[in-house]
């Protein structure tokens, strides 16, 4: 194991998001707030509350899931993307590093950024509402599975991509429709039947609701379920990247 | 002593269909400097990019001192480092940075006196908090150089290491290889500047059309290209060389309008003296004469005419 190319990696990423901190960080932060201060206090307070929460914290592990998810896809995406697209990538390529020794590294980074980013969003939050955790391990658990699931889906993304549309086309017709709509400002329930049967085809409901249950202890799903969704979203992703790294596809020639 | 890297039968076609490399066998000893001479399209990077894992060769084998590129790829990508034909830099990062994450990327603890030892014989010392986009072209082929040496390697493949490179810089990079020549690292580098391959080389190998066409010691080949060729334009035509000339090594051309004597110029006498006096003993007038002296240019360019 390659010990000293995984941190080496790690650290380089990171190094990345030290120096555009304000737009990796102070952004998504900004929009969350203004998200709190419109649906939350302005708009909320006429909300009934969601399964005896009030609206304004039934938003909150919705909208930190939100910048989770497109934070991690985009980061991730971009780290590995920018190599190709500069023509460093020889290097890693040509280095004793294993495909699962790069993927640690790439996605680690990634990853680590969106956990910091959703507990930043989470102290945010605690300014404009009052909220609790019920479970804070599950909490936590659920935030880095989310993280590193979608920081996987960002690095098979930024292999995939061959122009910058592409690596912003994902995002922005994919994961923010599904984000949006996978019930982060709405409990499922609230939904004509029909329209609960078809949101259950958006994995990122899964995510939310137990997200949601690891503060209120309610949920739309059953948790397990949840769990599991997360756990074969990461599998999938897992084989992808492996079979990325096998064939050498879009890397090597 | 076993090479330190051998290639056997190896080929390579893209995806396109094109077959970049037609089977190259190719030794490396331990230690020497061999330069790669070939046209633009000859196979060089190719090759180059199959022995450091960059590109999946489509058959043949290549070990590096001992370990197989694909069956043990750690060990074998652990002893070289390269320096690609491409200036592709990070940006962003400041020469200190890249240059210490290409040490962790090739899997050696961070080492501070080691990057500074490197910078500095690099003379990039000076710029080790600068960012690499603002640094000029010569400085980022240092900056090339210095990550590809980080790690410590036994082997440097240095890929068209002076094109762009201005003539002083282009001087001061040669001293820079001949001494790490001298700490025992192997280098393979790639040029179609014959000058700097009779510079620098002690071995010269011409790739043509993805074939290796010849390796040689430069002394060997040096022996060859010391062969002058002396062309006297005679007055009146002969029919053969003369008895009493017999002892020279001379030849007949242009129908025996031309008398062309051979000669060495590492000898100490040429015997060009001897030789103008006893034609003047027998009345044989020339109205004209040139010496040719066949460059490496020449061999090459004709080596590479004759396979094309
Ligand atoms: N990725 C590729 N796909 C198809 N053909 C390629 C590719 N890379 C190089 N070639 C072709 O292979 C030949 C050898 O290229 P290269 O190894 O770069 O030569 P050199 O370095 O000697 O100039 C060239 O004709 C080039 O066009
Ligand atoms: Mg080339």
């Amino acid at each position: 194991m390659n010990l000293h190319a995984i941190k080496a990696i790690y650290k380089f990423e990171l190094a990345r998001t030290w120096r555009t901190l304000f737009q990796s960080i102070a952004g998504p932060v900004i929009s969350t707030s203004l998200y709190f201060i419109v649906f939350g206090a302005a708009i909320g307070s006429r909300f009934a509350a969601v399964e005896g929460v009030s609206y304004g914290a039934f938003l909150v592990p919705g909208l930190v899931m939100m910048s989770v998810l497109t934070e991690s896809v985009s980061n991730a995406s971009f780290g590995i993307y920018m190599p190709r697209y500069s023509g460093t990538i020889y290097e890693l390529l040509s280095a004793p590093v294993s495909a699962f020794e790069t993927v640690i590294g790439y996605v680690g980074a990634a990853a680590t950024k969106s956990v910091i980013l959703g507990t930043l969003i989470l102290l945010t939050a605690r300014l404009f509402v009052d909220f609790s955790i019920a479970h804070p391990v599950w909490m936590v658990a659920f935030l880095m599975l989310t993280s590193v699931t979608f920081s996987l889906l960002g690095f098979i993304l930024g292999i995939w991509a061959d122009g910058w549309e592409k690596l912003q086309i994902v995002p922005m017709l994919i994961v923010t429709p599904l984000a949006f709509l996978g019930g982060s400002f709405y409990s499922i329930s609230m939904l004509s039947p029909f329209w609960q049967k078809v949101t259950l085809f958006n994995p990122v409901v899964y995510l939310v609701s137990g997200f949601r249950w690891s503060f209120y202890g309610a949920a739309d799903v059953p948790v397990a379920l949840s769990l599991g969704m997360v756990a074969l979203m990461m599998a999938v992703c897992l084989a992808v990247v492996w079979w990325i790294f096998r064939t050498g596809y879009k890397l090597k020639n | 002593m076993q090479p330190i890297i051998e290639i056997r039968g190896l080929e390579k076609t893209y995806a396109s269909g094109f077959q970049a490399l037609k089977g190259v066998d190719l030794d490396i000893r331990r230690g020497e400097i061999l330069a790669l001479l070939g046209p633009n399209g000859a196979g060089k990077t190719t090759l180059i990019s199959i022995v450091c894992g960059i590109v999946r060769p489509t058959s043949g084998s290549v070990t590096v001192d001992g370990h197989d590129i694909l069956r043990d790829w750690r060990a074998a990508r652990s002893l070289i480092g390269l320096v690609p034909q491409e200036l592709t830099t990070e940006a962003f990062e400041s020469v200190w940075a890249t240059v210490s994450f290409s040490r962790g990327l090739f899997g050696k603890p961070p080492d501070p006196a080691v990057i500074e030892r490197i910078l500095k014989d690099l003379s990039l010392w000076d710029k080790k908090d600068t960012k690499v986009m603002a640094l000029s072209g010569g400085m980022k082929r240092r900056v090339l150089i210095a990550k590809a040496l980080s790690h410590e390697p036994r082997i440097l493949f240095l890929d068209e290491p002076t094109a762009g490179v201005d003539v002083e810089l282009r001087r001061g990079m040669w001293e820079m290889i001949g001494r790490l020549r001298d700490s025992g690292v192997t280098i393979i580098l790639t040029t179609h500047y014959i000058e700097e391959a009779e510079e620098m080389a002690d071995s010269i190998g011409v790739i043509s059309g993805g074939r290796i066409i010849l390796v040689e010691e430069k002394a060997a080949l040096m022996e060859k290209l010391g062969k002058r060729l002396l062309t006297l334009q005679l007055q009146n035509p002969l029919d053969a060389i003369p008895a009493e000339l017999a002892g020279y090594p001379l030849t007949l051309s242009e129908g025996g309008r031309e008398l062309v004597y051979q000669f060495d110029t590492q000898q100490e006498r040429t015997g060009i003296a001897g030789l103008l006096r006893k034609l003047g003993d027998h009345g044989i007038t020339y109205t004209n004469l040139r010496t040719n002296e066949s460059s490496l240019e020449e061999i090459f360019v004709s080596l590479v005419r004759e396979r094309a």
